[in-house]
């Protein structure tokens, strides 16, 4: 008890210098957590994925379209449960700075295959009778006031012209890492239209999104799936949706790696900052230390003192950074939420903090604790400070 | 009278470890500041160089890349008639009608795809681009299944040596040669015939057409008459402002992240410079009483302290830069989010990054020991000389 007593007059008697401190060490945190959200926003869409979901795509490159005429053979392969399909649309609202991901999808076969994706019944319903309809997330929906009812418009990047979608329904997320950020529509009005004005590009679709009836078959299935296509003018490439998002992932790698390696030098600058205050503490207190000694306090004293102290200032700015976090994660929403639909602060980030404020202060206690162990008595009391 | 230079600068001496772990914090800020400004730097130079100021590239209205352009035979033979066009050596209009595709293809170490630019030329089309030279074998026939691939992509792909074939759209395609096109996103690419490419892919329409004015000052003429052409829906861009264009989002995510980070840590650099400058004063207020008693003024005492500060954040903003200038070496490869392909660019360190770094360090010294060196200057002779 009156160990504790003296860790803390010790850190608070030089209020101003412990305060900064202190201050350093939150600013430090709080950069650590926005980093590592940020890496995990990277890999939002890989922890959404479901193992029971494949998706095929043209071997050559996403860009490459699939023949509409593949669902039937693929509904046929053994082992698949459903088929679904869906077309990047790549549609801008209004401008470019508004990006919204936006897909023509076959609504009711895509429905049942992203249960994640929540839609009252009856604007589902109205989603299916219409076929100029789309659905929208929440967040979208929220981010430009939509309603239930209101006309959007998108110009066609890929699809020349100007398309508009009534908004029939807007959807929830049953995860916290569901994108709630996109936009949906039919499939089959894109094709009408494609049918009347590009009739070369119609009848294709971008990916067909395959459920099947066993996570453990995933690499069966694809493998017949592709061997059916193998020299047809569409060779196909299939892979679990978790693979598939890994692969966009892979390609950013680089921007992760950088992310990351900044986000260890922030560590090493907090570790600079407490280990400098410590070296100071300590370098005052030679004086203190020897006439500790000199009462018989040991060494272990000494020790528990210094390392208790540095504990005291990273944790104290370790639990102020990470109640900061929360705030500045929203700021970050705002500036780049439409790039990371989810920017949420996970357990284990707040875990890691912790344990990283823990190592820090050890690290920094931990020259001036041996050299205050190892003070001789007799000279510790006739230096001067 | 002024106390002079060297008392600062020994007293950073004298507490060797505060100063070591002050000015490596500073240094570690510096550092992080100076290479994420190049890694924007880099990417928005590489992108830039692309394109040429008297060439313009022509895609279809309202697509904003080549990918997702379509031009089909009949409007590209319309631009073709236009007049501003240059006429090159045997009195041939330099335009060139292309296809742009992306394919994947294996990395070398990983084996992971990633998305490839392929390009099909035609013969006009490494005329309009003098930046594009062979470094080793030969340009492709036109009308047979070769290519050439760019520097970056034979360094970092399988299968991209001379002489090695690739297999994609369903054929093999042999690499008769690499190119050199400096600092640009075509050393990330594959060029190939654009007639050969058409077929194999099974597209009907050409992505772009892209030509050299005469007079770079045609553009506006130009790029009216193309655009109201009713037979035409295409959109007439400078190439340079297409590439800077392409830049865009990820040098606007690379400027927030940096911006950010910069704030936080410089905040951060300063504190730690502000804890060791008090440290400095409290260790020192006998010695500041004598030298006032001495009779050396406020304002000197206030500077010496002051100079100490931006002393050791010099120093620190030297290392910083000195290491960041290493990142030189190093080539980053990333997905452009525009186009969706990858892009091969390195950090680039420029004299505007050098200064921004410089002025940014100095400011972290003088705002980390403005409040002390205040603290000093205030000091009372008679108090610090009995408070010891």
């Amino acid at each position: 008890m009156y160990i504790l007593k003296l860790i803390f007059r010790n850190t608070f008697r030089h209020k101003l210098r412990t305060l900064l401190t202190i201050l350093g060490v939150t600013i430090a945190i709080l950069t650590f957590t926005i980093l590592r959200t940020l890496v995990n926003a990277w890999y939002a869409g890989v922890e959404a994925s479901s193992p029971a979901r494949l998706i095929t795509r043209n071997s050559i490159s996403l860009t490459f379209h699939l023949p509409i005429a593949y669902k039937e053979r693929i509904s046929r392969t053994p082992g698949v449960k459903s088929v679904s399909y869906a077309t990047w649309f790549s549609g801008i609202y209004i401008s470019e700075k508004n990006f919204i991901p936006n897909f023509a999808i076959d609504p009711e076969t895509f429905l049942g295959l992203y249960p994640e994706y929540l839609l009252p019944e009856d604007q589902k319903n109205a989603f299916l009778r219409d076929r100029t309809a789309a659905v929208a997330g929440r967040k979208v929906a929220e981010r430009f006031n939509w309603k239930v009812g209101d006309t959007v418009p998108l110009t066609g990047t890929i699809y020349p012209g100007t398309w508009n979608f009534i908004l029939r329904g807007i959807y929830d997320g049953a995860e916290l890492d569901t994108d709630e950020t996109q936009l949906f529509f039919h499939w089959e009005y894109l094709n009408e239209q494609l049918k009347k004005t590009a009739s070369h590009r119609a009848d294709h679709v971008g990916i067909y999104i395959i459920g099947i009836t066993n996570p453990a078959l995933a690499s069966e299935v694809s493998e017949a799936i592709d061997n059916m296509f193998q020299n047809s003018l569409a060779e196909t490439m299939t892979e679990t949706e978790k693979s598939f998002q890994l692969g966009f992932i892979a390609m950013t790698e680089a921007i992760v790696v950088v992310i990351q390696l900044i986000s260890f030098m922030v560590i090493l600058i907090i570790m600079a900052v407490v280990a400098n205050t410590m070296v100071m503490t300590e370098r005052e207190r030679i004086g203190e230390y020897a006439i500790m000694k000199a009462l018989g306090f040991g060494g272990r004293h000494l020790a528990i003192i210094i390392f208790g102290e540095s504990l005291v200032i990273t944790m104290a700015g370790c639990i102020a950074g990470i109640a900061l976090a929360f705030p500045a994660a929203g700021i970050f929403r705002e500036l780049i939420g439409m790039y990371f639909p989810v920017f949420t602060i996970s357990t284990l980030t707040i875990l890691v903090d912790i344990a990283t404020s823990i190592m820090v202060a050890m690290i920094a206690a931990l020259f001036p604790a041996s050299r205050a162990i190892q003070i001789r008595v007799a000279e510790g009391l006739r230096r001067i400070g | 009278m002024r106390i002079p230079l060297t008392y600062s600068f020994r007293n950073l001496i004298t507490r060797r470890i505060t100063t070591g772990l002050t000015t490596s914090g500073m240094t570690l800020v510096v550092f992080v500041f100076a290479t994420t400004l190049m890694l924007a730097e880099g990417l928005r130079k590489t992108l830039v160089n692309t394109g040429s100021y008297d060439n313009v590239l022509i895609l279809r209205s309202a697509s904003s890349t080549e990918i997702q352009s379509s031009i089909d035979r009949y409007q590209a033979s319309v631009v073709e008639t236009q007049p501003e066009i240059a006429i090159g050596e045997q009195g041939r209009r330099l335009i060139a009608k292309e296809l742009s595709v992306i394919i994947n293809l294996p990395k070398k170490r990983t084996e992971k795809p990633s998305h490839v630019t392929i390009r099909g030329i035609q013969e006009q089309s490494i005329l309009l681009r003098p930046q594009v030279s062979l470094i080793n074998g030969r340009f492709p026939k036109m009308g047979s299944s070769e290519i050439i691939v760019g520097e970056s992509i034979a360094r970092r792909f399988k299968g991209c040596n001379i002489g090695e074939k690739l297999r994609f759209a369903m054929r093999d395609w042999l690499v008769v040669g690499i190119f050199h096109a400096g600092n640009t996103a075509f050393s990330s690419e594959i060029w190939g015939d654009a007639d050969q490419f058409m077929q194999a892919f099974r597209r009907p329409v050409y992505s772009s057409v892209t030509l050299r004015l005469r007079d770079p000052l045609e553009f506006d003429t130009l790029k009216e008459r193309i655009e109201n052409d009713p037979r035409l829906t295409l959109a007439a861009w400078r190439e340079t402002v297409y590439y800077a264009e392409q830049s865009r989002v990820m040098t606007a995510f690379l400027s927030i992240l940096g911006m950010s980070l910069t704030i936080m840590f410089s905040v951060g650099a300063t504190i730690g410079a502000m804890i060791t400058m008090y440290a400095a004063v409290a260790n020192r207020t006998g010695e500041i009483g004598t030298l006032r008693a001495l009779g050396f003024q406020r304002k000197s005492i206030l500077a010496a302290f002051l100079v100490e500060s931006v002393l050791m954040s010099s120093i620190g903003g030297f290392l910083g830069l000195a290491f960041s200038s290493f990142m030189q070496f190093f080539t980053i490869s990333t997905v452009n989010w525009q186009t969706f392909s990858e892009l091969a660019f390195s950090f680039t360190l420029t004299g505007k990054i050098i200064y921004k770094s410089v002025i940014f360090s100095l400011l972290m010294g003088l705002m980390g020991g403005c409040l002390p060196a205040y603290r000093a200057a205030r000091m009372n002779i008679v108090d610090a000389l009995v408070t010891r």
